[in-house]
């Protein structure tokens, strides 16, 4: 199977977020970038269908060359080969164009996005190129079997799962669930020895037309300070929740 | 140049997240200038559609003979209906977000999710929740249609007490996908779209401890959430993991005992108009970011708290 996983290289989970230059920029100084968490169940579920039924997986970033980091991790997970679009990702539209004409130029049985990514949240991309490849989409996809040329998954909705077939070539949206956490592969030294010399093809944009502009970052109000209750009191809650906070 | 909104149902039932998003399409109709037209999905009765004209929409399409989570089938319908309207609005759900991004590739409009502001004028400019929540962005439209999906709980719902027509069209079309059936817990309570999340955390020690959690959530009319190693250990599902990597919490009011409160925890949660957190560890990073604590045992805490909230509520 010829599998394509989009990897996004995100801010680590444990980052504090800052903004620069006047609140419009993202501060990426001191920060630690890591393959995006809905895109590592993704790679880790493409590596295990690769060793049951044989083929390739690709690994496709859009992004300028500080995504390299996280791409040759990847790499050193045990994807074979990767591709980066030498482009900032800054709208999911142009993001999803330059994925798509890949995929179009190439030929592919699964195509995995993750949900969303964790720095912008836009949740677009995996939508986008099935639209723009004409191909099936599941979203939130917590389960996949591949049988031959089709596919049995599981979708996440509110409250329950949904299950689903579908023919292949299809695009999904992965997230926990595809794979277990306990699952997800780290690098060996073996695997990051290797990653070093397998191919990163460097590619041009083709268009670069985005349709949403960012105009600028504000950090969440910061919260009061908390105000503590005696645990031999618990009565004193109920009555700030009712009468002063009046939420219950 | 009707504001066009897709009011998503489950079992022919909307929900509040349906009639948050005809409050907002009628909050952004007053901006334009124009009128509100719901489109549903899937068979639901007359009298669930009338609903909506309570929240401002004038007109509701309803095309029945359509599976929502077909998004190719949806995002055809949606085209076909939204010649004339520059904004399509939708609720920030996963199956919405099956369909929008396929109708923002075929209208070539923009898509902005996560969305939490009405745009003040009609170039369309809005805040989102980005980062996880750790941020808040704004973000605009560069093209002349936009479709917006908007976050649950974010926006309140505003009563016209107004009425509304309703016409039924037939799309016989369908996409590729064959579903196979869903499995639902009944009764139970959507985390993202509750007023009061309980959650649990590792210092409950157990899953066989997680009777006073549901209990507690039992008396607030409230939905159980768990942390993330609670639903990587197993000890709950993977559906009631909240945080930066699972579901976000926008609730009026969130209840974490026995969650420490790590960075990604927090990034989950901190969007709660009021978060009450009881843990053993005066030092728990929680507590910065919480209303209400109390350092206490949640053995001793939560069958008290239970106790007391029953005599509150007779």
């Amino acid at each position: 199977m010829n599998i394509l996983v989009c990897i996004s290289s995100v801010p680590d989970t444990t980052s504090k977020i800052n903004f620069t230059e006047n609140n419009t920029k993202f501060d990426a100084n001191g920060i630690q970038f890591v393959i995006n968490p809905y895109d590592e169940f993704g790679l880790t579920k493409a590596m295990m269908l690769k060793e049951s039924t044989g083929g390739k997986v690709t690994i496709i970033t859009v992004g300028d060359t500080t995504v390299e980091a996280v791409m040759r991790k990847a790499l050193a997970i045990g994807a074979d080969q990767a591709v980066r679009v030498n482009m900032n990702a800054t709208d999911s539209f142009s993001t999803a164009t330059e994925i798509s004409n890949y995929i179009t130029q190439n030929s592919f049985d699964l195509i995995i996005a993750g949900r969303e990514s964790t720095d912008y949240n836009g949740g677009a991309v995996g939508g986008m190129i099935a639209e723009m490849t004409d191909l099936p989409f599941v979203n939130a996809c917590i389960g996949l079997e591949v049988e031959g040329e089709s596919a049995k998954l599981i979708r996440e909705i509110d409250g329950g799962k949904e299950m689903i077939s579908s023919s292949l070539p299809m695009v999904i949206g992965g997230q926990k669930g595809l794979v277990q956490e306990s699952e997800l592969r780290i690098p060996n030294m073996r695997g990051i020895m290797q990653s070093r010399t397998k191919p990163l093809q460097v590619i041009e944009p083709s268009s670069n037309t985005k349709n949403t502009s960012s105009v600028n970052f504000e950090n969440p109000e910061a919260k009061g300070s908390c105000r503590m209750v005696d645990a031999s009191n618990v009565s004193e809650l109920v009555d700030l929740l009712h009468n002063e906070a009046k939420i219950i | 140049m009707s504001v066009l909104v897709y009011t998503e149902s489950w079992n022919g039932i909307f929900r509040k997240s349906s009639f948050e998003t005809v409050s907002y399409a009628s909050e952004t109709a007053k901006v334009l200038g124009t009128d509100v037209i719901a489109v549903s999905l899937e068979d639901v009765s007359d009298d669930e559609l009338n609903k909506l004209g309570n929240y401002g929409a004038t007109k509701v399409i309803s095309v029945p003979n359509i599976n929502k989570g077909d998004s190719q089938s949806a995002a055809k319908v949606f085209l076909d209906l939204s010649s004339d309207s520059s904004v399509i609005i939708c609720s920030n759900t996963y199956t919405s977000k099956m369909i929008a991004p396929r109708l923002s590739v075929k209208m070539g409009a923009a898509l902005l999710t996560n969305v939490i502001s009405v745009s003040e004028g009609s170039d369309i400019q809005i805040k989102r929740k980005s980062f996880s929540t750790k941020a808040i962005e704004t973000a605009k439209s560069n093209t002349e249609k936009t479709i917006l999906c908007i976050a649950p709980n974010s926006f309140g719902l505003i009563e016209t007490g107004g009425s509304c027509t309703i016409e039924k069209i037939d799309f016989s079309e369908s996409g590729s996908l064959s579903f196979d059936g869903q499995e639902t817990a009944s009764g139970k309570i959507s985390i993202s779209e509750a007023e009061i999340v309980v959650s649990g955390g590792r210092g409950l020690k157990g899953p066989e401890n997680w009777g006073m959690i549901e209990e507690l959530a039992d008396v607030l009319g409230a939905a159980t959430a768990c942390s993330k190693p609670v639903s990587d250990i197993g000890w709950r599902p993977h559906s009631e993991h909240v945080g930066q990597t699972g579901i976000t919490v926008t609730s009026d009011l969130y209840i974490a005992i026995g969650i420490s409160g790590a960075i990604q925890h927090l990034a989950g949660v901190n969007s709660s108009k009021v978060m009450v957190v009881i843990n053993t560890d005066p030092e728990a990073p929680f507590f910065k970011a919480a209303d209400y604590g109390i350092v206490g045992d949640a053995f001793e805490v939560v069958p008290h708290l239970i106790e007391e909230i029953k005599k509150l509520k007779n």
